[in-house]
């Protein structure tokens, strides 16, 4: 499944391994664009998805908007028995959750290949 | 203080997209690298989503930005008419909570200090006058 949304801004590409799925984001996550991220991974817990990767490698940008997606969505998956990773984080992205402490609340692996192995 | 840029808008959300971008062009224009640029369009997006949220719980109102060069060091001014609001009074919040006691609330304000060299908040004939300091060449 592909998405593309808000002129470019952001763009989410999901798709299944057998061990979870692989979400990855591309673009900017902000006050504008978190909202599609967060309904896009509802929609996928709702179907019964409880295992999430999210390759943030393509990532440029976040602001608490998108820290804040990711934790409801978290919320949300405890409640299910659900796991949520993170792999590629860099630049002002990682500085973000460094900042934040969420580097903290989240298991975070360098890269998609090394978040797989773990899940 | 030369004044290099000045944006005056509504309070929308919608509206977002266009106040970054300039702020983006005038710290670009004045040399700023991209992972700096980043840090500005951070502090600039948690300040207007306050504002776009919180300032006008009544009657919808406008946000003002202006880009501004102080001796080395790029002032970027956001003026809003809404309620008072003085970012530099919060405390800041808990970084060390685990994912159920984890609260979102003032997360954005925290970030906006991380990312300034120096923030200054003036309360003015009803309106909120915000500056955000970068100093150049880091």
């Amino acid at each position: 499944m592909n998405k593309h949304i808000e002129g470019g801004l952001m763009e989410i590409h999901t798709r299944k391994d057998k061990s979870g799925t692989i979400v990855s984001v591309k673009g900017r996550m902000d006050a504008v664009t978190a909202p599609e991220f967060e309904k896009t991974l509802s929609d996928l817990i709702s179907k019964g998805e409880i295992t999430f990767l999210l390759n943030f490698g393509d990532l440029e940008y976040i602001s608490s908007a998108g820290l804040r997606s990711i934790l409801a969505t978290a919320k949300k998956l405890k409640q299910t028995q659900g796991k949520i990773v993170l792999a590629g984080l860099k630049g002002p992205v990682e500085e973000v959750f460094k900042i934040s402490g969420f580097n903290s609340i989240f298991k975070i692996f360098d890269s998609e290949e090394n978040a797989l192995k773990e899940i | 203080m030369k004044v290099l840029l000045s944006l005056h808008l509504p309070a929308r959300i919608e509206n977002l997209g266009r106040f970054k971008e300039s702020v983006a062009e005038c710290a670009r224009a004045q040399g700023f690298d991209q992972k700096r640029i980043y840090g500005i369009e951070l502090a600039v997006e948690e300040i207007l989503v306050n504002i776009f949220n919180y300032a006008y719980p009544e009657t919808p109102g406008d946000v003002e930005i202006n880009c501004k060069l102080e001796t080395g060091r790029l002032v970027i001014e956001i003026i809003d008419s809404g309620i008072p609001f003085d970012m530099t009074s919060l405390t800041n919040p808990d970084l060390t909570a685990d994912v159920e006691e984890r609260k979102i609330g003032g997360l954005g304000i925290f970030l906006v200090k991380r990312m300034v060299d120096e923030v200054r908040y003036l309360r003015e004939r009803d309106r909120n006058i915000l500056h955000l300091i970068f100093k150049k060449g880091k």
